[in-house]
């Protein structure tokens, strides 16, 4: 299994440690990841309001470059917005004369065309549906069990197009997570939208969307994101949801998790890159304290711990 | 009879017509079921509720469009387009609301846009988004020294986790062919 890896920007920038941990973990899965050779912006939430063409054009660059130099292997986006982005250009250029003319006459300004063959994945896509829970169970050394992890989702790899998932009940994380050992924590927010960059201009709207989901995760041992914009929504404005009735909840991209249940260790995870993992949480990880095994033991010792 | 009416609203120009247009090519199927206004997260922000603003499109109303907030609080999370009964695609109408607004220029779009143009500013530069250079360009088109202040403990924060790093310029001028050829055709970003 090969894929055209689109890291896009939040990845070598605030969210590294997603970028490592799927690296890492696909390579781990047999998965073979090239990367596109000088990728550039998708244009994420911002491009549309500003230019419309753009909007295509900065995803259509980087599939042209596919197209041509990689013989049109199919993409791999682990972010949301990046993979919804190279999606709308299936969804939307191809098919549409006009549009897509218009589109390729701006490409051709650097000497690009695109001619539609490339097809768009999201990580949890090629996980789920390439992949298999099947070899994800059989690379676990490091069994998750006594784990409650609460899947969220985010918006924009169910919507507006859904392609692997069902957009009102999404369960795509389910089987994964169910062969890294862990618990599912059953719940409505899992599709919930985390403001997105309103956090940036409206923050008070944003943090109420943030609480809901914080708060919906009570009875969760962890929350797994497979976005770094709801990552960083979830986690970095965590104390002020908290003050409008959210609850404090570690935040960790799913290749992290899966990373942690390969025995692949919290360094190379980064979990120090984490904004919810505080020191204490990052111990409770490593002494696995939701196994059943671990709590009894713990009682027993909660004298000596306790130094 | 239709005269008086013209001289209550302000002369539109090209692209304001021509967005105009687009929008209501967009919306112009809408049946204003509501089921848009039920399923928006941000909905209570709004001072115009989604189908109401539809309905302001289809009768184009631009003053009235132009004076509403509603468009800047659309979060992108897609839910009324996935839900519009008649397959509308409405979260690109808020796009579209946005880029009207933006040409309008008023105030109030200048503040609610500079987010979206201070990074499609550093896409256009950098090719790849720099998060610091980028956040800096949103303060420095926000004017206001409170905005940056605000955003202080998020920085310590993300410094203390490594979140924050030099600019990178290896992509850098890769978009500007690109972008210079989108502007001659669409009139000016």
């Amino acid at each position: 299994m090969k894929y055209a890896y689109y890291p896009g920007c939040s990845l070598r920038e605030s969210a590294q440690e997603f970028d490592i941990s799927v690296q890492a973990v696909m390579e781990r899965l047999g998965v073979e990841l090239e990367e596109i050779p000088d990728w550039t912006c998708c244009g994420a939430s911002a491009a549309e309001p500003v230019s419309k063409l753009m909007n295509y054009v900065l995803p259509a660059r980087n599939l042209a470059i596919v197209e041509k130099e990689m013989g049109a292997m199919d993409v791999l986006a682990p972010c949301s917005a990046c993979y919804l982005n190279l999606l709308k250009v299936d969804r939307e250029v191809i098919g549409n004369r006009h549009l897509h003319g218009r589109v390729n006459e701006v490409l051709a300004a650097s000497g690009l065309v695109y001619g539609g063959t490339v097809k768009v994945r999201h990580l949890l896509d090629v996980l789920l549906n390439d992949v298999g829970a099947k070899i994800v169970e059989q690379k676990v050394t490091d069994s998750l069990e006594g784990m409650t992890v609460a899947p969220y989702y985010g918006c924009q790899i169910l919507r507006p197009y859904p392609v692997f998932d069902d957009p009102g009940r999404p369960t795509s994380m389910e089987p994964i997570l169910k062969a890294l050992g862990a618990t599912v924590h059953k719940w409505d927010f899992g599709n919930r939208c985390c403001g997105a960059s309103l956090m940036v201009g409206h923050r008070d709207v944003a943090l109420r969307s943030v609480a809901d989901i914080l708060a919906g995760a009570e009875g969760a041992d962890v929350i797994v994101t497979v976005c770094p914009l709801c990552q960083m929504n979830l986690e970095a404005y965590q104390s002020q949801a908290v003050k409008s009735g959210g609850r404090h909840v570690p935040v960790i991209y799913l290749s992290q998790l899966m990373g942690l249940a390969f025995g692949m260790g919290e360094k190379l995870m980064q979990l120090k890159k984490n904004m919810t993992l505080t020191g204490t949480a990052r111990k409770d990880f490593n002494a696995k304290v939701w196994r059943p095994d671990v709590q009894s033991e713990g009682e027993d010792e909660a004298v000596d711990m306790s130094g | 009879m239709s005269g008086t009416m013209k001289q209550t609203w302000s002369p539109p120009t090209d692209e304001l017509q021509s967005v105009l247009a687009e929008l209501k090519e967009t919306v112009g199927a809408c049946m204003q079921c509501g089921t848009c206004t039920a399923s928006c997260p941000n909905e209570f922000a709004m001072d115009v509720t989604p189908r109401r603003m539809w309905r302001m499109i289809q009768f184009g109303m631009l003053d009235e469009i132009l004076e509403s907030r509603t468009f800047w609080f659309c979060s992108s999370c897609y839910m009324c387009t996935l839900r519009c009964p008649r397959g509308l695609k409405l979260t690109s109408a808020m796009s579209a609301l946005k880029r009207l607004a933006s040409l309008d220029g008023s105030r109030q779009a200048r503040k609610n846009g500079a987010f979206y143009e201070a990074f499609m500013d550093n896409v256009e530069t950098y090719g790849r988004v720099q998060e610091t250079i980028m956040m800096n360009g949103y303060f420095l088109k926000r004017k206001d020294p409170a905005v940056p202040l605000a955003f202080i403990p998020m920085g310590m924060k993300m410094m203390a986790r490594g979140k924050l790093h030099m600019p990178s310029g290896r992509q850098r001028g890769l978009l500007k062919p690109l972008f210079s050829k989108a502007r001659e055709m669409e009139g000016g970003i």
